[in-house]
């Protein structure tokens, strides 16, 4: 039995998150006030807490809450990451929301639990506190993407998330149920040590159900059908939260439940990753070639992204897991930075989503049009941007563990997709201007400027990201 | 014949019989009002088995929450039962057939069922003064105060999301405000007015 105060320093940001949404969940239902933003700022403020709480935390690996819940450097990388995509889309929709008139006090509460939900799913240690925390990710986010809910296409977003979330779940919950049946225990140690001696059928069963709800989660195929139309209804920033933060944890809890519970069945899961890997890629490159909304085109891409990164995780070795840390770190940059100068196309107080409202964008807004191009250059894996050193780290794991051609589709995959980001470029550059989009405020700039900056100066100092994910996958084995 | 004999037959003949009378009652309410009554008879089983929670949350989720819900939905959503019930016998035979093969397998499984030599009750807890209720909160506040708590959260979102969804504040809307209601005076509510004799109001 470990003391409460060491459990509860080894939960710090998760402590900080729950206190805080219901902190202001009072004060927003007692205030009785919409429309202005404090509850909004205290979030992101809250967000900033929580990963800041990280830093000063014991830099060592501790299981607490009776073996529900770990705390090690692996979680941390993730927790920041996700921490990071929280902040930075509640950041993007101040503005978005109050135009829109859905500045309710509710959202940034909702997007704190649905933080809070990830974090407990990325530090899960157990088939309970696995489920109990993707529920409550998933929950939050079936509401606020329905939370335009005037909008007919952010209803339907919302509906169509949460009916396939359901049944989702409901396929996890069967195959948590198999595993634990078969392994006789919910910790993901045990059953790692359980399947020592060779796996039954019935707990391969389990862990294919496991997997195909934890592929939903991450919108790889053939689990992806929901993503268009959920990104697309949905509010931007909402869009923008999904794709980034929710993105991280699904990954970190399926690269820690594949590599610490089943490290006994790597022939088995191994087939599964490359399976979905492959489909994902396929299906991310000419699935968006037709696409004429970018925010239907960026949900295509984020399901070739994930084929990428599962890439990494199909080699199933430390070098695998810190290609899918890497790729996962510059894929949320790239993803918020290209959201925020989706943010930023509005023409006369309205909100614009075509591609083709970006024509000519390089003579209108020179800022803009070349942080899209290289975000965009970046997504393509163009060297020596950012994007191209996410995919080497994948390869190379690949093909340290002897998956030619899984590297090979990979790459013939990352070729294909370069078309239709470079098409938005040269509809950014060569096409005739169209209306000129107006003025952005500092804090998609901000978010522009930064992403830019990452994207492409990476290869100058990849020091320290390289050094922590290779720290982070180190504590996985 | 013991006592506990008898009303484990007692509560069990009424819990089959209403669970016919469930699928059996023309009228969907009636149906709702035999579901309760085969709940509560189950309930009434887990107390003689001793298990006095389960029983107690038997009633106060399926009774007092789920079953309830089943009669507002009945009554609120004008389903016409009857013209439902049309196809029966058309489907019987396919019917018929599921329910066949489903009890041939159950029969198959609980036949072929037989208990590992080495697990005896290794697993039965130990029988000790405690009651049901004062055991699971030894274990739910300690062991399980992570789950507990995480279970906690999942339900404030899902209450918070059906607030935010649904909830419309309508202005021209009249409410009842109470602390206004009892602050009214004589003087502001009745207004007596002369009435001129043969004129009316």
């Amino acid at each position: 039995m470990t003391p409460l105060s060491f459990a509860l320093a080894h939960s710090l940001p998760e402590i900080v998150l729950a206190v805080g949404a219901l902190a202001l969940l009072m004060l927003g239902a007692l205030r009785k006030l919409t429309g202005d933003w404090i509850i909004s700022e205290c979030a992101i403020v809250l967000l900033g807490l929580a990963a800041l709480s990280m830093l000063f935390q014991v830099q060592s690996s501790a299981v607490i809450w009776d073996g529900a819940f770990i705390d090690d450097s692996f979680g941390r990388f993730m927790k920041l990451l996700a921490l990071c995509g929280a902040l930075v889309s509640l950041l993007l929709s101040r503005e978005f929301m109050a135009r829109e008139g859905i500045d309710f006090f509710e959202f940034p509460v909702l997007i704190l639990l649905a933080t809070l939900g990830m974090l407990m799913l990325i530090s899960a240690q157990s088939l309970i506190a696995l489920y109990l925390g993707l529920e409550l990710m998933s929950l939050a986010l079936y509401v606020i993407a329905a939370f335009h809910r005037d909008n007919l296409r952010a209803s339907e977003a919302g509906l169509k998330y949460f009916v396939l979330g359901a049944l989702s779940s409901g396929m996890m919950l069967y195959g948590a149920s198999l595993i634990y049946g078969f392994a006789g225990t919910v910790s993901f140690t045990g059953i790692g040590e359980a399947l020592r001696g060779g796996p039954s059928i019935g707990i391969v069963f389990g862990l294919v159900f496991l997997m195909a709800g934890l592929a939903f989660k991450m919108s790889v195929v053939p689990f992806h059908m929901w993503t268009p139309d959920v990104y697309e209804g949905a509010p931007t920033p909402v869009t923008a939260f999904f794709a980034s933060a929710a993105k991280m944890a699904a990954v970190a809890i399926t690269v820690r439940i594949v590599i610490t519970a089943f490290p006994g069945m790597k022939v088995q899961w191994q087939q599964i990753v490359v399976f979905i890997s492959i489909l994902s890629m396929a299906v991310g490159a000419f699935g968006a070639i037709g696409q004429t909304n970018i925010k239907r085109l960026m949900a295509y891409s984020s399901i070739g992204h994930m084929g990428f990164a599962l890439v990494g995780l199909s080699a199933g070795t430390q070098q695998g897991v810190l290609g899918v840390l890497v790729y996962l770190a510059i894929y949320l940059v790239m993803t918020l930075g290209t959201f925020a100068a989706i943010l930023s196309m509005r023409i006369g107080n309205r909100y614009v989503e075509n591609i083709g409202d970006l024509a000519g964008l390089s003579r209108n807004n020179k800022l803009l049009a070349f942080v899209l191009a290289m975000m965009m250059f970046s997504l393509a894996g163009i060297p020596p941007l950012a994007g191209f050193f996410a995919k080497w780290y994948v390869f190379v794991a690949a093909i340290q563990s002897n998956l030619y051609w899984l590297a090979v589709i990979g790459m013939l995959a990352s070729v294909v997709s370069a078309f239709y980001y470079l098409r938005v470029v040269k509809i950014m550059y060569l096409d005739e201007p169209a209306r000129p989009f107006d003025r952005v405020n500092w804090e998609v700039t901000a978010v522009m400027a930064l992403g830019g900056l990452f994207v492409v100066l990476f290869w100058v100092y990849p020091g320290p990201l390289v050094e922590a994910a290779s720290a982070a996958a180190k504590s996985l084995f | 014949m013991t006592v506990a004999a008898i009303f484990f037959y007692l509560f069990s003949i009424v819990m089959i019989a209403s669970a016919f009378m469930v699928i059996a009652a023309r009228n969907p309410v009636h149906s709702v009002l035999f579901l309760i009554l085969a709940f509560v008879n189950a309930s009434a089983l887990f107390v003689l088995v001793g298990a006095e929670f389960l029983a107690m949350i038997l009633v106060v989720v399926y009774v007092g929450a789920v079953a309830v819900l089943f009669l507002f939905v009945v009554m609120m959503l004008d389903v016409d039962f009857a013209e439902l019930k049309q196809g029966f016998l058309q489907y019987l035979p396919l019917g018929a057939l599921i329910g066949i093969v489903v009890a041939v397998e159950l029969i198959l499984v609980v036949g072929g069922w037989s208990v590992a030599p080495g697990a005896k009750a290794t697993n039965a807890p130990a029988i000790t003064a405690l009651s049901n209720t004062e055991a699971l909160g030894l274990v739910l506040y300690t062991r399980h105060v992570y789950f507990f708590q995480a279970a906690g959260f999942v339900l404030l979102t899902a209450m918070i999301g059906a607030i935010v969804l649904t909830l419309r504040h309508k202005p021209d809307v009249k409410r009842q405000d109470i602390s206004e209601q009892n602050a009214r005076t004589r003087e502001e509510a009745v207004e007596v007015k002369k009435v001129p004799s043969r004129a009316g109001v």
